[in-house]
């Protein structure tokens, strides 16, 4: 199960931070395949939100192909974002325990650190277009807001 | 949350009301649709008519031109009574009956009575049963009458400025209850409020008054998705003019800030932010001079 937490001050509209939030579960192994959403209703009654605002955002997860909808039944995870790669031990997650340790002795602050990941990540995806076949729905860019159409 | 088939909440056509033969107009010329299902932010200033309106959807005022339909009925007609709740802002009740009492009393007079709704209700909020209505603090009393209102199962809820006296985890605990009324039974609800911030994630259909007239009734996520926050030249105002709906401008100097509602693409050089839904709301509400719309086929040239 996964408690939905909605931050009214953010701006980020409350069916993405349930998406977002979901997905974070599932990437650290808090949700894993065949777990059970709660329902709009648990939702709402501990949030305070519109019911038609889970809906959504469960909706949004189907068509991402990371729940299914069974009805009468309720939402259940399909599918598990969870690397091997990225778990506590994993050596990846070592190596940058410790690259993040170097960066804070060298007096880096967290928007350094953050900027040079990101330039690092921008580098790397723009080098290697044509080989991301799929993008999946952890490649999108936390927060972006949507102005490709301006 | 409804199917197709649902009757609308509310459908006003031409809808006008004056509380003195010759007074002015509380309402005028109202056309608009609730669809059922859903959550309504009623929204206006004070005296723009939102409490004229919800008297009129319960059933509490007649029309003087045009008409009105809550779920199809006419308000006030036992059809409609037995469907619709009205939770007025002065929340009449008999302040000698204990909140016992006042509950038996729903139960007696209502054909369909949950009394475990109606209970919780007051249960919830510490209210004591045996207490007598008229010894009780505002917010107290205010779950009395929602529990009265809640009791009735009502299909369409509407509610007159129902947080106003209550305290902050209050608020919370009563949206929350009615969130969750809604998403277990479909229920419709309409409720006014000022305090636009618990509007955001609660309402996703807005209805905004202004001096009586209807400003806009629509679907809040397409609200939020219509409207941006413009920052530019201010040489560049006369342009966007023609091609979008200015909601709201404001010029420092060269520096041109306005709130739009975009009717295709946005040209020229514009820093562009997507506003809250209470940003829109209040451009809205605080917008003096008359709107007016880009003619179709000027957008249907830009885009």
């Amino acid at each position: 199960m996964i408690d939905y937490r909605i931050d009214r001050g953010s701006g980020v509209p409350a069916y993405v931070q349930i998406v977002e939030q979901t997905e974070r579960a599932l990437r650290m192994g808090i949700l894993k395949v065949g777990d059970k959403l709660p329902t709009a209703k648990q939702v709402v009654a501990a949030t305070a939100i519109n019911p038609n605002t889970v809906l959504r955002a469960y909706r949004d997860m189907e068509q991402a192909g990371l729940v299914e909808l069974r009805r009468g039944l309720g939402t259940f995870v399909t599918r598990s974002l969870a690397r091997p790669a990225a778990e506590d031990d994993a050596p990846l997650r070592r190596e940058l325990t410790d690259w993040v340790a170097r960066a804070r002795t060298a007096g880096l602050e967290r928007a350094d650190v953050l900027a040079l990941v990101t330039t690092a990540l921008d580098t790397y995806d723009n080098e290697h277009v044509h080989e991301q076949d799929s993008r999946t729905p952890g490649d999108r860019e936390p927060n972006k807001k949507k102005e490709e159409d301006v | 949350m409804t199917g197709p088939d649902a009757p609308d909440a509310l459908r006003a056509t031409g809808l006008g009301f004056r509380y003195r033969r010759r007074g002015g107009w509380a309402l005028r010329d109202c056309e608009f649709t609730v669809p059922g299902g859903r959550v309504t932010a009623l929204v206006g200033r004070n005296g723009a008519g939102k409490t004229t309106l919800l008297h009129l959807a319960g059933g509490l005022l007649r029309p003087g031109s045009g008409e009105l339909r809550a779920l199809d009925a006419v308000p006030g007609t036992s059809e409609a009574r037995a469907r619709v709740a009205l939770l007025a802002q002065d929340k009449p009740l008999y302040p000698r009956f204990t909140v016992a009492d006042t509950l038996l009393m729903g139960e007696k007079l209502n054909f369909s009575w949950d009394r475990t709704t109606a209970e919780r209700t007051v249960r919830e909020g510490g209210v004591p049963l045996h207490a007598r209505v008229g010894e009780l603090s505002p917010g107290r009393r205010t779950r009395v009458a929602l529990a009265l209102a809640l009791g009735k199962r009502p299909e369409l809820l509407l509610l007159d400025e129902p947080l106003a006296d209550l305290d902050p985890v209050a608020r919370g605990d009563i949206m929350a209850g009615l969130m969750a009324e809604a998403a277990e039974r479909g229920t419709s609800i309409v409720l006014s409020s000022h305090v636009l911030p618990e509007i955001e994630e609660t309402c996703d259909w807005v209805l905004v008054l202004r001096d009586g007239r209807v400003e806009l009734s629509e679907d809040a996520y397409t609200v939020r998705e219509s409207h941006a926050v413009l920052t530019g030249h201010a040489d560049q105002a006369d342009a966007l003019a023609t091609e979008h709906t200015v909601v709201q401008r404001r010029t420092a100097g060269r520096q041109l800030t306005a709130l739009i509602r975009r009717h295709g693409p946005l040209h020229g050089a514009w820093h562009v932010e997507r506003p809250r839904l209470e940003d829109i709301l209040i451009g809205y509400l605080q917008d003096v001079e008359p709107r007016h719309p880009a003619p179709a086929e000027r957008t249907e040239a830009a885009a």
